[in-house]
């Protein structure tokens, strides 16, 4: 399980960083997306991995222990909706900058070979 | 329970509820926007200092929701967080009010950008939760972003663009460096991290090192620090001139943040501190030096200012790596000098531009027709409202560029000298006379200074008194009043300076007086129920 989550983010990362370096605004856009999804996942982890347990508590015998951390859950889900946000407004100014530039470089202009 | 107690949270709620009204109004009714924006702004600047008053006997912590510390949210208005406050709050009224002559209408929906992001600076001072500051700060970065494409044109979505993706990095590392903490220490709550600072399992400690690395990062790329500053210049040159005096108190939110993070691990023997605040004084003397090389190449007025940016952030973080009292008083008061006087100095350069005859792109065309509403369809968009050619603009320009020169370069009959000098004598006070890092932290001080003076002094001369026959530049009154407003402030804190240093020294001791803060957060009960009460 571990291993596989830390594997998972890892190629999210390194192919969302490989990405960002990218010249073309798409590019960068899509990578972003990846470095978002890599970060939540490891908000996730950082409450501990727990699978089978629930998240709420539901009776008074149960101790915290058997349950997942809800905190992390709880922030995810503020990064997700703040990351969808931004990555809207990211898209809006990219194509305005095709629009204005002519080009999809980041720069706004291309490299002279 | 009266308004009183909920003082600390209008800061955060007046911009959010005037922004949302806002939302009913069409872009046509600019006037009673921008009477709303002001009306705002104000009673925010009044609330800032009714906090800032009361910050000076006590901490004022306010519990959202009425739930306890560590696991409900709290606000904290201490002596810090007041004094930010006051700082922000200044700035932003006279930049809006600065706005006022033409700018909000240089685009869609300036106040109601502007007002959130006045909100998100406000919270990420208020806040003592670690996550709530990742929310502000994306409020006010989101706000910003608005603002920094504000007027259109492809220079500002082509820096623009940049900007956003820069930033959108950053808060990914906020997210990792908070959750890495998270996950170490098992609060967010900054009270409670510090006092769990010592209790950490050995396995557990590198975890919250390294997550206080990740989270200094992303405040450094804030703060601008050298090798993670350059998106800052793009962005401030291309930012319309309120908007980028505006700017000024981001990079400030970010220093902020670090003196936060660090007077609280302070609180541990073991902390990194160490060795975090070598890298924080090596990161410092890069960035005054980048920001001398810059203001000496520089050959236009917003990359001089940006070199200002950048020598004050260095400045700063050489400050808070020295991080004893007497250094830090100095710091926070040339903290407020040099913000103001950005601000100032982004305000002068768009009226000396109009001097100069290159306002280039100053208003571009916008980008969606169908979001905005030209308000000059009759007439002519480039003139400024209610505008009275004053006769004496030029006169009145060179004074406030004097006065603003002297400010930045720190020369002795300001303010900036007092903060300077401050800064130079309680290093060397402290570290003692044959420290090497303090006698380079002095030197390279003065050294900025020069290299301002330099830059200032060719560009205003080239500005103001290489004869030209252009017209005599049309400047609103309103714009005149901000711009002498700011310069009022710091004029008002050098005649005062010492009452000022005495406070600065306060809030220092304070600052690192740690216990207390915890005590006020953690100790604190909020307002008892009713229930109870009714119990005998």
């Amino acid at each position: 399980m571990e291993l596989v989550l830390a594997i998972g983010m890892g190629v999210l990362t390194a192919s969302g960083v490989w990405l960002v370096l990218r010249p073309r605004t798409f590019q960068v856009i899509m990578g972003l997306s990846l470095l978002s999804y890599a970060v939540n996942l490891f908000i996730f982890s950082m409450g501990r991995l727990r699978v089978g347990a629930p998240a709420v508590l539901n009776g008074a015998e149960d101790m915290a222990a058997s349950y997942t951390d809800p905190l992390p859950q709880a922030l995810v889900l503020t990064a997700i909706v703040i990351g969808f946000a931004m990555t809207a407004l990211f898209l809006v100014v990219l194509l305005t900058a095709r629009g204005l530039t002519g080009t999809d470089h980041v720069d706004g202009q291309e490299n002279e070979p | 329970m009266g308004l009183g107690e909920h003082l600390a949270i209008l800061p955060i709620l007046l911009p959010l509820l005037a922004t949302g009204g806002m939302l009913f109004l069409h872009e046509r009714q600019y006037k009673i926007k921008s009477a709303i924006s002001l009306l705002v702004v104000g009673a925010v600047l009044v609330v800032d200092w009714m906090l800032l008053l009361r910050g000076t006997q006590d901490t004022t912590v306010y519990f959202l929701g009425n739930w306890p510390a560590p696991f409900g949210i709290v606000l904290v208005a201490d002596l810090l967080s007041a004094t930010m406050l006051v700082l922000a709050g200044t700035l932003g009224f006279c930049t809006l009010l600065f706005s006022l002559a033409r700018w909000d209408r240089a685009g869609p929906r300036f106040h109601g950008l502007f007002l959130l992001l006045l909100m998100g600076v406000n919270g990420a001072f208020l806040t003592g939760d670690l996550f709530n500051l990742f929310v502000f700060f994306e409020v006010l970065l989101a706000s910003s972003y608005g603002l920094a494409l504000h007027g259109s044109g492809s220079p500002r979505v082509r820096s623009g663009l940049h900007y956003i993706g820069i930033n959108l990095m950053a808060s990914s590392l906020f997210l990792i460096g908070a959750s890495l903490i998270y996950g170490a220490a098992g609060t967010l709550n900054m009270a409670d991290i510090a006092l769990r600072m010592d209790t950490l399992a050995p396995e557990d400690k590198g975890i919250f090192d390294t997550g206080v690395t990740v989270l200094g990062l992303a405040f450094l790329i804030k703060v601008g620090m050298w090798p993670l500053g350059f998106w800052l210049p793009a962005t401030y040159s291309a930012a319309g001139a309120p908007v980028a005096a505006v700017f000024a108190i981001l990079s400030k939110v970010g220093v902020y943040a670090v003196l936060r993070m660090s007077a609280l691990l302070s609180v541990s023997e073991v902390g990194l501190s160490g060795f975090f605040s070598k890298w924080l004084f090596a990161g410092g003397i890069a960035t005054i030096l980048y920001g001398c090389v810059m203001a000496l190449s520089a050959r236009s007025f917003s990359r001089v200012a940006c070199a200002c940016v950048f020598m004050s952030s260095g400045t700063l973080l050489c400050t808070l790596s020295i991080g004893t009292h007497k250094v830090l008083a100095g710091g926070l008061y040339y903290m407020m000098i040099s913000t103001l006087s950005i601000g100032a100095f982004f305000l002068l350069i768009e009226l000396l531009n109009r001097v100069r005859g290159t306002n280039a792109a100053v208003l571009a065309e916008p980008v969606f027709t169908d979001e905005y509403q030209d308000p000059f369809e009759d007439g002519e968009f480039d003139e400024a409202q209610g505008v009275v050619v004053i006769p004496a603009a030029v006169a009145l320009l060179s004074g406030g560029f004097l006065i603003c020169a002297i400010l930045l370069a720190g020369l002795p009959p300001m303010a900036g000298f007092i903060g300077k000098f401050a800064m130079m004598t309680g290093t060397l006070a402290e570290k003692g006379a044959d420290s090497r890092s303090a006698w380079i932290f002095v030197g390279f001080l003065a050294f900025s200074s020069l290299a301002t003076m330099v830059a200032i002094v060719r560009i205003g001369i080239e500005a103001l008194w290489v004869p030209k026959d252009e017209p005599t530049p049309r400047v609103a009154p309103v714009e005149f009043i901000s711009i002498a407003g700011l310069l009022a402030v710091c004029i008002v804190m050098t005649v005062m300076s010492g009452w000022v240093m005495d406070r600065m020294d306060t809030m220092a001791i304070f600052l690192y007086d740690v216990t207390h803060y915890i005590h006020a957060v953690l100790n604190t009960t909020g307002v008892p129920l009713p229930l109870e009460e009714v119990q005998p």
